[in-house]
């Protein structure tokens, strides 16, 4: 019978989740990687393993891998440097696809490996893009800067994805990051620009599996969705209590249907009125419904992250999510109600779905 | 040797790293260099690139904070610290 497993990037170290297929109990493992603040955790669906981007206070940035669902791991960041002065700060997101592993880092930058996480080399800095300018200032150095937030491998082509630049927007390469293209055409910025093809805020780009044109994204200011693979965007917000969040998921078999966890825009960054709400189109953005059913409706001042929300892919799709508090829900009912699973953890960093046989 | 002290949060990442171990090194860096040989992957942890010795680490030679080109003798007591930091 397959499991799914829930991969909890926290704070404080991973944690995994794990359920049978019925997704109604659950039994909760870790705190792994010795407590390092885990950003993203992913699921290589080829190999079998799971990857953990983290970053330690003391001893810097590595990519952990498990070759066994947790129980035991190995770290490494042999060639996880730049060679040019430009420092590293941090190994924010990952991608398992291909036979290979990307991580996007702090100063902006892609390295991949070849050998299951065991050396590292730099794939791309995206040099020579509109905003480059900014993020390659040696004055503008991070910690504070900007980093690659996302990358989004495509399904069937190796040689293409799309990788997300903080405060800048998103790129699309199709010859393995050789060239790129910026991908913000009808995105909304409330701020001035220099390029006019950059300086957008994406939060978080999701893609359809059903359909590989339909995309949506959670921007700084509005929902957005393309029909046409990114080349261009239209703004889905109406109906929203807030223009503003991180996470968000696409339905695995419908491409109009799609959820999102809208934030207060300031500086509290949680649930609206204190009220758990994920909310769910079901006709490409032209309406949205508030989904409640078991989620705290007082006091739940409950944040959650660009990574914090994830999907499976069963016939009727399970949805979970994590927050800066520590909680995890999940919904085996495509949304209709929430269970909390988890209640105690470390904030919660990001959230991925691994079903195994 | 060097009376070589580490970290309790360096033990874990490495298989079999004691917490102290005497070392016969003419400096810092090249301790650090020997304990690399040893535990692959250890440099990285203790250096950034340049290199030089991560912001949180500090490392003292004889109660004396000390840089990787510090010198040791047969006698220098070498404590690697985790700084305090975060919560």
């Amino acid at each position: 019978m397959p499991r799914t497993l829930l991969l909890v990037g926290t704070r404080k170290g991973c944690f995994v989740l794990e359920s049978g297929a019925d997704r109604r109990d659950w039994s909760l493992r870790g705190p792994y990687c010795e407590g390092w603040p885990v950003y993203h955790a992913v699921f290589d669906q080829e190999s079998g393993s799971i990857y953990a981007a983290a970053a330690s206070e003391w001893h810097g940035s590595a990519v952990w891998r498990s070759d066994d669902l947790g129980e035991t791991w190995s770290h490494s960041s042999e060639g996880l440097a730049y060679e040019d002065g430009r420092r590293l700060s941090k190994v924010s997101t990952l991608a398992a696809a291909h036979g290979r592993v990307l991580v996007g880092v702090e100063a902006p930058g892609i390295f991949e490996s070849r050998d299951g996480g065991e050396t590292w080399s730099l794939l791309s800095t995206l040099s020579g893009q509109p905003g480059s300018e900014v993020w390659d200032d040696p004055a503008n150095q991070p910690p504070g800067h900007l980093g690659i937030s996302a990358i989004t491998p495509d399904r069937d082509d190796p040689n293409a994805f799309w990788a997300i630049v903080q405060g800048v927007g998103l790129f699309e390469t199709k010859d393995d990051a050789k060239t790129w293209t910026p991908r913000n055409r009808g995105l909304r910025a409330d701020w001035p620009r220099e390029h006019e093809e950059v300086g957008f805020c994406v939060h978080k780009m999701v893609r359809s599996a059903a359909d590989g044109d339909r995309m949506y994204q959670q921007n700084h200011v509005g929902m957005h969705r393309s029909d046409d693979r990114g080349a261009s965007w239209q703004e889905i917000t109406e109906g929203l209590p807030t223009e503003f969040g991180f996470a968000a998921a696409a339905h695995p078999h419908d491409r109009d249907t799609f959820f999102v966890i809208p934030l207060d825009p300031g500086h509290g960054r949680t649930m609206p009125d204190g009220k758990a709400a994920v909310w769910r189109t079901r006709d490409a953005g032209s309406s949205w419904e508030r989904l409640t059913n078991g989620l705290p409706q007082e006091h739940a001042y409950l944040g959650v992250l660009r990574e914090g929300m994830a999907n499976d892919a069963h016939d009727v799709p399970g949805y979970y999510f994590g927050t800066s508090t520590g909680q995890v829900f999940a919904s085996a009912d495509d949304g209709e109600s929430w269970q909390e699973i988890a209640s105690y953890l470390p904030a919660i960093s990001s959230v991925e779905v691994a079903v195994v046989d | 040797m060097a009376d070589v002290h580490l970290p309790t949060t360096l033990l874990p990442l490495f298989a079999g790293l004691p917490r102290r171990l005497d070392l016969d090194a003419p400096t810092v860096d090249d301790a650090i260099g020997q304990l690399d040989e040893r535990w692959p992957g250890l440099r990285d942890r203790l250096c950034e690139p340049g290199p030089k010795i991560r912001q949180h680490i500090h490392v003292y030679v004889d109660r004396e904070r000390a840089g990787l080109d510090t010198p040791l003798t047969d006698r220098s007591r070498v404590d690697v610290i985790a700084a305090i930091s975060g919560g």
